[in-house]
């Protein structure tokens, strides 16, 4: 099992005609993902080196039964996107466009909430999700996730940044330790799906037996995980928390990577995370050797 | 993006909120002309982006021109907080019968607007918070539904806004709120909101931060780039189009991804060395863009070397590798590189950067984060 996406899950792309979508987009259909349409309005009736493309979303869906979607489209361009999908019935959006207004994200959000209660959104501004040997959405480079084996046991790994999601990806395949699914929930102030949803999921998943959390500084979702770490899950956790010297008041490149008013800290977060049971590296190479101790523990 | 007070008062406008007649000034010459317009007594301020302003001396009442010309030529040029001075702005002053505070921010974990409210304000609001929680209402209010004005409304009477004031009040929550929202801001705060004895009610102070990935929509937002603070480097690195912020250590940092380039910063600061810089070269991590990099970074007197940080994903290692060596032959670096190159193909990278005839003196390859950050602060003591 894996989390979210599995080999089942069918994927059209919106933006497939684009530059980054094409590479993406075929990136993952090469990995072994069922990429099943594209969406650019306009060039309904054309493919992309043989996946159909349609004018919308809702005549993709007819034609190909998908249930996902990932969209790359430019941030003017991507709420309506995300909309448009959740109103054709997609039940899985994976938006890795980054520099979204916040205020348009947190429209697009809400009106998810409201209108369309049972879709998930991944991201904006994130690397996708990825279950190794089934499904890859998105930017990340699957030749260094490491399968999952039959026995594990298998990490999940949930992360609020694209680099140091492949750092962790890397950190256990160089150890040869299967990862079941990881996901990068983006570094924007308003991720549609957050620490704890994946947290829940991974607790559920009977093929993840560890979890390893990536934040960074800004915001208060780490410690929201925090607690419901200490109230909900039982698997082993390593984490790190990226930002410890960063100044305050300043975007560290993610729009939502910001300590402000003395808030939003990443020793607050690390403090968190101990609290709740997490063992928690100082870089990192730490997080990766923390979980490695922890995997051992459990073969 | 921060917004200076005069700025923040001209935004509100455009919102029809309600501010005192006024305008900014850089000489003594122009700031008496500003208050022989604005009409005495008028209020001379400071024009900068730090706190305690009146604390300072920043902030100070004119009865007529000779007072404006003594106060303006004090406060221009002034230091406070490290914060030069440059202009200052100069407006009518208000009669003030009453201070409230009002502001508008996202709350991240609510994932919802929050509006804040107060009967106390001319205070910071932290201060307001520790002394007295319960004189603030704090609202989340959906984007989805937006700010009725019978909420608004209601929250000034939850915040006991006296009774003359309440209409006053809900109407500039209403435009506060459609300033926050359509004008694209992170933080819109008006403090103090007063109460004037005529009744008006009317905002004093503007703390206006706006959100630049909503730039394409906003061209009137050129105006407060050209006087945003950036230092030299900043400059640079804008012009070149690269994330990057200035700090005042003497390790200088590329890498690639935001996430990887905060962790580099923490790990150089773990090996017992500073960052002159954060630096987020991005995806790529071409060659033009590796050279544009390492301009900014040589630009930067007390740089004392160099920490290439770069984790290939789909970016393979030895495109990263050819882009460092064109750089190089690009550009003369005054201090010396350590980079630690991993991921995808990083071996190919490695050994491409091993055999490009680079002197050892200027480039050395570590295998990982923690090894190449301890050679890169040895190199930089």
């Amino acid at each position: 099992m894996a989390i979210f996406v599995d080999n089942n899950t069918k994927v059209i792309v919106q933006g497939l005609t684009g530059g980054q979508g094409k590479y993406h987009g075929l990136r993952n259909k090469a990995y072994g993902t069922q990429v099943v349409a594209g969406v650019t309005p306009g060039k309904g009736g054309t493919d992309v080196e043989g996946i159909p493309v349609y004018n919308s979303v809702k005549e993709a869906v007819a034609a190909t039964g998908a249930t996902a979607s990932f969209v790359t489209v430019p941030p003017k361009a991507a709420s309506a996107a995300i909309l448009e999908a959740a109103e054709a019935g997609i039940t899985f959006i994976v938006c890795i466009t980054e520099g979204i207004p916040a205020q348009d994200e947190a429209l697009t959000y809400n009106t998810l909430v409201r209108n369309y209660p049972h879709v998930r959104l991944l991201g904006p501004n994130c690397p996708g999700i990825i279950s190794p040997g089934k499904c890859n959405i998105g930017i990340t480079a699957g030749e260094i996730a490491e399968l999952p084996s039959a026995k594990g046991p298998n990490v999940g790994i949930v992360s609020r940044s694209g680099t140091l999601t492949y750092q962790a990806l890397y950190e256990l395949k160089q150890r040869g330790i299967g990862v079941s699914t990881c996901v990068g929930i983006g570094g924007d102030p308003v991720p549609g799906t957050s620490f704890i949803d994946c947290l829940r999921e991974f607790q559920n998943d009977p093929e993840t037996h560890a979890i390893i959390m990536i934040g960074e500084i800004g915001g208060s979702a780490e410690e929201e995980a925090a607690e419901f770490i200490k109230a909900h899950v039982t698997k082993p956790m390593s984490a790190y928390i990226a930002g410890v010297t960063a100044p305050a008041g300043k975007k560290m490149g993610h729009a939502g990577a910001i300590v402000s008013g003395g808030k939003g800290t990443a020793q607050g977060k690390m403090d968190a995370l101990r609290d709740a049971g997490v063992k928690v590296g100082q870089n990192p190479t730490e997080a990766g050797s923390l979980m490695a101790e922890i995997v051992a523990g459990l073969r | 993006m921060d917004l200076f007070e005069y700025q923040g008062k001209q935004y509100f406008a455009r919102y029809d909120i309600p501010v005192s007649a006024g305008d900014v000034a850089v000489t003594v010459d122009q700031a008496v002309a500003a208050a022989d317009k604005a009409g005495y007594p008028v209020v001379v301020k400071a024009q900068v982006q730090v706190g305690g302003r009146g604390k300072a001396g920043g902030i100070k009442l004119a009865e007529n021109a000779d007072e404006v010309r003594l106060h303006a030529g004090n406060i221009l040029g002034m230091d406070i907080k490290g914060h030069v001075v440059k202009r200052v702005w100069v407006e009518n002053a208000s009669d003030i019968a009453e201070e409230y505070y009002a502001s508008f921010t996202l709350d991240r974990g609510a994932k919802k607007h929050l509006l804040m409210l107060s009967a106390e304000g001319g205070v910071e609001i932290e201060v307001v918070a520790e002394r007295n929680p319960d004189a603030i209402v704090k609202l989340h209010i959906d984007p989805v539904d937006g700010l009725s004005r019978e909420t608004a409304h209601k929250a000034a009477v939850d915040a006991k806004i006296p009774a003359k004031a309440l209409d006053g009040v809900a109407d500039i929550l209403v435009k506060l709120y459609r300033c926050y929202t359509e004008g694209d801001c992170d933080l819109a705060e008006i403090n103090p909101l007063i109460l004037k004895p005529t009744g008006e009610v009317h905002a004093l102070d503007a703390k206006v931060s706006l959100d630049g990935n909503a730039d394409f929509r906003h061209p009137e937002w050129e105006e407060f780039r050209a006087t945003e603070e950036l230092d030299a480097r900043e400059q640079l690195a804008r012009e070149k189009g690269l994330q990057y912020i200035g700090l005042d250590g003497t390790v200088g940092i590329i890498a690639n991804g935001a996430g990887l380039a905060m962790s580099t910063l923490d790990v150089v600061n773990q090996v017992g060395g500073t960052a002159a810089n954060f630096l987020d070269i991005g995806g790529g991590a071409n060659a033009d863009l590796m050279a544009s990099a390492l301009e900014v970074i040589n630009s930067d007197q007390n740089v004392k070397s160099i920490f290439i940080n770069i984790f290939g994903g789909i970016t393979r290692g030895e495109e990263v590798a050819k882009g460092i060596v064109e750089a190089l032959g690009r550009v003369k670096l005054r201090a010396p590189i350590v980079i630690r190159l991993d991921g995808t193909n990083a071996e190919e990278g490695r050994s491409i950067l091993a055999n490009a005839g680079i002197p050892e003196s200027q480039l050395t390859s570590k295998p990982t984060m923690l090894e190449a950050a301890e050679a890169a602060v040895a190199l930089a003591k």
